[in-house]
């Protein structure tokens, strides 16, 4: 693969290339993959902060039992709204960001496919977000029935915000399938000589994967609130038992988009995760192809277990247990993955620089996380566990300590990569351990307080779940400072601060976009390199 | 790592000891796991629970404790070259089919206690559980006991201007009474938006959707009081819509149902006494403030200025200055797709003349209007 690096070094002193342009328009007007990947990356981060403000607030009502500092109705706008951004502001668009920057530079192609698009899918986003967070000013504020927006909650019963919300799922939505598809053309098309399909980096395996799972489910999301709208405002009856619907259809058409979403936002991690370890384990990925496989087995699995998050909405025995039983299953590709890094670091020779240390909280605490997944699968205790604290705890730990953890670990593995410096590791350690430490006290207790019998989404409590509720918010406003850490970090490199790096960074990694200079140059690969 | 390792250490620990703790405590409440519970399904799903959870522990220690071991050994401080083995379809299979196994053995009790939990077939008994923003609905089939069932705890309580109850937002004022030892058949709707009746002690959580009944059962073996929550986000007050139910042995219950037949008859009597009679406007204010008070001000607040946008303003309202027939309708019946319900079954007709007169006259509303209950009576008869 030397011939990438020469290509590169002869473009770069080529005349006819233009760099960016100065200023705003930079942004505004930019086809460029690296450009519009920064654009994502940091509009996610401020999302990041944002919804992490708004848990904040959750966590200082909760501090204590008692109402103390919001009304229940603007608490369950904060319940709300926080999950809308957390799912659709931060962790959906970093991983657009990474596969913008990324997908280009590890298959040899010079930029996405759609770079037209590209531009446009981003720049509609912060419009999706201004209305979203605009409808909390307008009269009785924001959306209040959870992320999940369940009918009649969401329909007739909800404010006159509900038109604000819809539009805005609407435009989220387009952004997403627009980027997805992006991604599909471009895999699809735009790989580099030799780069066959079992030769490629498994972070683009496993974004072709999500972005087949995106372009299939979002339409549905799209469906579902045009569905509420219409049942809003225009006299449907769609989830309206008196006009002849169904309130718990509403669920099953939300849940046929929510669970392939469960692992849209999971499956670009474990192409992260599958980067890192081999190279700081030095030793190639454990089972590649398996990998593959697994990846696409639970892509197909994620259709058939959309009930599973509604044993208690009254089914018939025989679908509780066909949805119990698919959902069983897929632990079973999912342990085949957690083998498999194992497996990678097993007789490697590893060393533990910050992305390593990210990753392997990732196997870890990710895996926590599936465990007690594999535990809610089960249907009779999942009636116990259902709505409360215990399944808070569990999905906090896939999305938190799984998706947001593999993006730190993205940022810091290729952030070098990026800005051509190292970043200040001291920083970074700070970052590291603090938020390890505070993401655990956040939300392992409640695990405890969820099987105490804690139900999720109330603004006070008895007194007996008193205790834990002290230690989760002093957890969560630890976690929420430390990520200040990381925003202090990543300002210091963005202006590039901090030693030069070489151009392959870290001592054992392999791939095409290390074999390019660092920074990366605002072209690459004009001219194809071959794969062998 | 050490650190790593050590916190990891210290919560497995600690969620190990929990389990410990649950066991030695039987059926009480515990405030780390799970409870056991008072039923024998309670139990079986309890005995599930820390199957899967023993199973998820062992999991756990293997695939973290294989991690930490290399994570020791193969470091390259170590001076360890890395080996070069990156595939090995033996082990593939091997860890794809031992999962696989061990998922097998997990849902054949899963399934046997599923399928005891859905039989509610041959009850000795059966309560109609309606859930409403934000309040339960308890009727007997077998009799013409109903009620409504509220949170208990005082609002004070919850400002934080009075120290907390034991029971804090866990208390009702009427919980629902069952017999001990005899199968209880729920069937669960609601008047709204969608809730979920949940009963921990019963291991009982089944969504109570409006326009549909859904169907549960327990047979408790112990007299007791046990206490549950509405568990599905239902609005504002989601979590002030406690649930209570208290077992009694098939004596007491007995005792306790006529004693309610005959407290039905009692206030029927007193209704038809009230309807004959007018109130003084002193009386109707004092106790439609109170009826407001319990009934409306979760919405409307207690000042009668709603929450604007969300719950519309009686201060001032149109429909409250200008249509006294409106007014007394929007309270019987309610007002079809908004958050305005029907309350023509939770307060008498006396109470509904004192909440018409009290919202008629309140915070500056100075219609001057006294309404009766036979005005109420006369409206709701169609006359």
């Amino acid at each position: 693969m030397s011939s990438a690096t020469e290509t590169l070094k002869h473009d770069a002193h080529d005349d006819h290339h233009h760099g960016p342009a100065k200023g705003i328009k930079r942004w505004l007007l930019t086809t460029n993959h690296k450009d519009i990947g920064t654009l994502y990356l940091w509009f996610s981060f401020i999302m990041f902060l944002t919804g992490g403000a708004m848990a904040m607030v959750i966590r200082a009502e909760l501090f204590q039992p008692g109402l103390q500092i919001v009304d229940p109705q603007f608490f369950n706008q904060m319940t709300t709204v926080h999950g809308l951004i957390m799912v659709f502001g931060a962790v959906m668009p970093a991983f657009t960001g990474l596969a913008n920057w990324l997908i280009p530079m590890m298959i040899g192609a010079p930029d996405m496919a759609l770079p037209r698009m590209n531009n446009w899918s981003f720049w509609i986003l912060p419009f999706a977000f201004l209305i979203l967070l605009s409808s909390l000013f307008v009269e009785g504020g924001g959306p209040a029935f959870g992320w999940t927006f369940y009918a009649p909650l969401s329909t007739t019963y909800s404010g006159d915000s509900t038109a604000l919300f819809v539009f805005s799922v609407h435009i989220m939505g387009i952004s997403s399938i627009m980027g997805a598809i992006n991604v599909i053309v471009t895999i699809w098309n735009m790989r580099a000589p030799g780069m066959t399909w079992m030769k490629m980096p498994m972070f683009v395996w496993t974004w072709l994967i999500t972005a087949f799972l995106l372009i299939a489910v979002m339409p549905v999301l799209a469906g579902v609130v045009t569905m509420v709208l219409t049942d809003k405002y225009f006299g449907t009856s769609f989830f309206n038992a008196a006009g002849g619907g169904d309130p718990v259809m509403f669920q099953h058409i939300f849940w046929f988009f929510g669970h392939p979403e469960v692992y849209i936002m999971i499956l670009p991690a474990f192409g992260i995760i599958s980067h890192i370890i081999p190279t700081f384990a030095r030793k190639p990925l454990f089972g590649y192809a398996s990998m593959v496989y697994a990846t696409a087995s639970i892509a197909l699995l994620s259709f058939i277990v959309w009930a599973h998050h509604m044993f208690t909405t009254g089914m018939p025995v025989a679908a509780e247990m066909f949805f119990m039983f698919a959902t069983m299953l897929i632990s079973v590709p999912t342990g085949v993955k957690v083998f498999n890094w194992v497996a990678t670091m097993w007789r490697g020779a590893m060393t533990f620089e910050i992305p390593m240390l990210f990753a392997i909280a990732f196997v870890i605490l990710f895996t926590i996380g599936g465990l007690s997944g594999l535990m809610l699968a089960i249907t009779p205790v999942d009636f116990q566990y259902h709505d409360t604290y215990f399944v808070v705890a569990h999905f906090h730990y896939v999305l938190v300590t799984g998706a947001v953890f593999s993006i730190m670990a993205a940022a810091y593995y290729w952030l070098p990569k990026w800005t051509g410096v190292m970043f200040d590791i001291t920083l970074a350690k700070w970052h590291f351990w603090a938020s390890l430490i505070s993401v655990n006290v956040l939300f392992f207790p409640m695990h405890f307080v969820g099987l105490a019998g804690m139900p999720r989404r109330i603004p006070d409590y008895a007194l007996q779940f008193a205790d834990f509720n002290k230690w989760i918010s002093i957890g969560g406003f630890a976690f929420g400072l430390s990520q200040l850490i990381f925003l202090a970090l990543l300002i210091k490199a963005c202006r590039k601060q901090g030693e030069p790096v070489s151009d392959q960074v870290w001592d054992g990694a392999e791939g095409l976009e290390w074999e390019i200079p660092s920074p990366a140059p605002y072209h690459t690969f004009d001219t194809p390199p071959v794969v062998k | 790592m050490g650190l790593l390792k050590g916190t990891i250490g210290t919560l497995m620990s600690m969620f190990v000891s929990s389990a410990v703790f649950a066991q030695s405590a039987e059926s009480a409440r515990s405030d780390l796991n799970l409870r056991q519970g008072v039923t024998e399904i309670s139990s079986q799903v309890y005995d599930l629970h820390m199957l899967m959870f023993y199973i998820c522990i062992g999991i756990g220690v293997l695939v973290f404790g294989i991690m930490f071991i290399s994570m020791f050994l193969h470091r390259k401080s170590r001076g360890v070259k890395p080996a070069n083995f990156h595939e090995s379809v033996k082990v593939e299979i091997a860890w794809t089919v031992a999962p696989f196994v061990i998922l097998v053995l997990m849902a054949i009790p899963a399934a046997n206690t599923l399928i005891a939990m859905e039989d509610t077939s041959e009850a000795d008994l059966t309560v109609l559980v309606t859930g409403s923003q934000w309040k339960w609905h308890y009727k007997y089939m077998d009799s013409d006991i109903e009620y409504f069932s509220n949170l208990a705890t005082q609002r004070e309580q919850i400002n934080n201007k009075f120290s907390k109850g034991e029971n804090y937002l866990l208390e009702v004022d009427r919980p629902l009474v069952i017999p001990t030892g005899q199968k209880v058949r729920f069937l669960i709707t609601s008047d709204d938006v969608i809730h979920s009746w949940w009963v921990p002690d019963f291991a009982v959580k089944k969504d109570a959707n409006p326009g549909f009944i859904n169907e549960a059962w327990t047979n408790v073996v112990e007299p007791g009081v046990y206490r549950g929550q509405c568990a599905e986000l239902c609005g504002k007050d989601h979590g002030f819509m406690p649930i209570v139910v208290i077992a009694k042995d098939p004596a007491d219950y007995n005792a306790w149902k006529s004693e309610k037949i005959a407290a039905i008859e009692e206030a029927k009597a007193e209704e038809e006494r009230l309807l004959a009679m007018n109130m003084s406007m002193d009386d109707l204010m004092a106790n439609g403030k109170k009826q407001y008070l319990a009934k409306c001000a979760a919405c409307h607040q207690p000042n009668g200025e709603g929450l604007p946008g969300v719950f519309p303003s009686i201060k001032g309202s149109s429909l409250v200055l200008n249509d006294k027939v409106g007014h007394i309708d929007i309270i019987l019946n309610g007002r079809a797709g908004t958050a305005m319900q029907s309350f023509s079954k939770q307060l008498t007709l006396s109470e509904i003349a004192a909440v018409v007169t009290y919202t008629r006259n309140a915070w500056g509303n100075d219609t001057g209007d006294i309404i009766q209950a036979k005005d109420v009576f006369m409206q709701a008869n169609g006359k």
